[in-house]
């Protein structure tokens, strides 16, 4: 038991002392400056709390450094790079095929999409098309492929948001996908599906049956998800008027993808600028109206029936043909630059090449949606709650392979 | 719009195509001004991308790319410029706040400078990395040792 009395540090004379010591050194100063009281020794007004880059609710290695009155968040600072590979500077030192499987590894959630992207553009600058049975090929399992990224969204937002169960079922889900690629390429997540000028393989036999298998099966599980989320009470309570931005702010800030369309801009690249034969099909772009988390779980939950009915027009549609048009096996573009993109999962998926002739890109640009997503989220998040951030981050749908690259 | 703004400019702009992409040419004189004019007159209110590109044999070392796109005209646009080694920019961030970070790359992986820009400093790579990667005399096995040596305890990277 301490004794007051001498904690007090009490001289003989009753007068208090600086030091417990009988004889005090004057150089023995304390570091706690006790001797100003006026001075605040912790500062309740702001805190600057460190978010990451090792947290389960950052999706990877985002560090997010956060200024805090109390709980409300004051501002935010993004720091990136921690998966930061040189993608860019690989690209110059390979050839444009070498450099076909790099592109998988951006973001990795989305592998065919950035596959299609890139394979386009380089097909762009060779000036050839790919035949429509390749096209057909190609739609079908970057839509599939769109369907498996937002269910992988959905499951790790609503995991951080406190919803465990729809992790389960999306995963259970966005399996029977992976084995559709893993069929038709041998690979699920880095699947390398397509080249330059159209497929490399063949689609196995039994691939139409099985895509419209998944297509009787996708449907009854995503009003599965929906029966767990749309209308549950904690699910509303988190996400509705949480990281509300505008379409204009939008714009200004280049942010694309299901969070632009939440906030009210129709505008899908597919439609705007089609690609890969999308202008053949049939499908409609959902939008939302108040551009908030809650608005942006619908777009993506719409997003996910509008691809299955792509899907489904495309597997009833394949046409006969060669699959491969006639690129020559040493691909050597001429002098000429190009920019193209792509309606990826997260956003506008832009290739920028400049070819110098040679058999290597001399500059080769990824234009990633999610690095640009994610500038928004310090406006997004101003004036918010701690948990909202969480909130805000899980519904970018962001991958760090691809911020980083 | 080319002829028009080709009488206002003169030999300080050119506008050419290639495999149906349009761009625009101009001299490092024009920006941001020109770049200002596409976004209020013509009204491209989405810079969709800005990048750079490195001529280490050329006397202005680099072409700095933006790529612009007009939602009302459903149109993309290109605008290119070059600049000498050491030169700086002005930022168009105050004309597309979606360049701060796009800036804040190039500066990272090239070292050009944008003046103006709010908070200019790496983005990327580490702030005290030495050199600027996607610069053409800048291998790909290089990295900066000392900063690795120091900052991460190892002897190499590689």
């Amino acid at each position: 038991m301490i004794d007051r009395q001498t904690s007090d540090r009490k001289t003989p004379d009753g007068k208090t002392s600086d030091s417990a010591l009988p004889n005090a050194i004057p150089s023995l100063t304390s570091n706690l400056d006790l001797e100003a009281p006026d001075k605040p020794y912790l500062d309740s007004n702001e805190l600057i709390l460190n978010m990451g880059p090792q947290h389960p609710a950052t999706h990877g290695v985002l560090r997010v450094i956060l200024k805090l009155d109390g709980e409300k968040v004051l501002g935010t600072e993004c720091v990136i790079g921690y998966l930061h590979r040189g993608v860019e500077k690989i690209a110059e030192n390979r050839t444009y095929t070498m450099f076909n499987p790099y592109v998988d590894r951006m973001d990795y959630c989305a592998a065919v999409s950035n596959g299609l992207g890139y394979c386009e553009a380089v097909e762009k600058l060779l000036n050839v098309e790919a035949p429509p049975r390749a096209q057909y090929i190609r739609v079908i399992l970057t839509e599939l492929q769109r369907l498996a990224s937002h269910q992988l969204w959905l499951g790790t937002h609503a995991l951080d948001i406190g919803a465990m169960t729809p992790l389960f079922y999306t995963f259970r889900d966005r399996e029977e996908i992976l084995k559709i690629f893993e069929k038709y390429c041998g690979a699920r997540l880095t699947t390398h599906a397509f080249r330059i000028g159209g497929c490399q393989y063949e689609i196995y036999p039994g691939f139409e049956k099985d895509v419209k298998n998944f297509l009787a099966f996708a449907p009854p599980k995503i009003d599965e998800y929906e029966t767990l989320l749309t209308s549950n009470r904690i699910w509303l309570e988190r996400t509705k008027n949480v990281g509300v931005i505008s379409g204009k702010d939008c714009i200004a800030l280049g942010v694309t993808g299901p969070v632009l369309r939440a906030s009210g801009v129709k505008w899908d690249i597919r439609k705007a600028i089609p690609y890969a034969n999308y202008s053949k099909f049939d499908f409609e772009i959902p939008v939302g109206t108040n551009g908030d988390t809650y608005d942006r779980y619908l777009v993506r939950m719409a997003e996910m029936r509008q691809s299955l009915r792509i899907v489904e027009q495309a597997v009833n549609g394949i046409p006969e043909g060669p699959i491969m048009a006639k690129v020559p096996k040493l691909i050597k573009p001429p002098v000429g630059e190009i920019y193209h993109s792509i309606e990826a999962p997260k956003g506008e998926l832009g290739y920028f090449i400049v070819s110098d002739g040679s058999t290597q890109p001399y500059r080769l640009r990824v234009r990633p949606p999610s690095f640009v997503n994610l500038q928004a989220l310090d406006l997004m998040v101003r004036g918010a709650l701690v948990a909202d951030v969480v909130a805000v981050i899980g519904t970018f749908d962001i991958v760090l392979g691809e911020v980083d690259r | 719009m080319v002829e028009k703004y080709k009488r206002q400019y003169g030999s300080g702009l050119d506008a050419q195509t290639y495999l149906g992409q349009n761009y625009f040419t101009v001299d490092r004189s024009l920006i941001p001004d020109f770049l200002r004019l596409l976004r209020d007159e013509e009204q491209f209110d989405y810079c969709v991308d800005l990048t750079a590109a490195h001529y280490p044999k050329r006397e202005k070392q680099f072409d700095v790319f933006w790529i612009l796109y007009s939602f009302p005209r459903n149109e993309r646009i290109r605008v290119k410029t070059q600049i000498a080694d050491g030169e700086s920019l002005p930022s168009s961030f105050p004309i597309w706040p979606t360049t701060d970070w796009l800036e804040r790359e190039v500066f990272d992986m090239f070292g050009i400078k944008f003046t103006g820009h709010p908070d200019m400093k790496r983005i990327l790579l580490p702030d005290g990395w030495k050199g600027h990667p996607l610069r053409k005399d800048y291998d790909i096995l290089q990295q900066d040792k000392e900063w690795v040596q120091i900052n991460l305890g190892i002897e190499s990277g590689q």
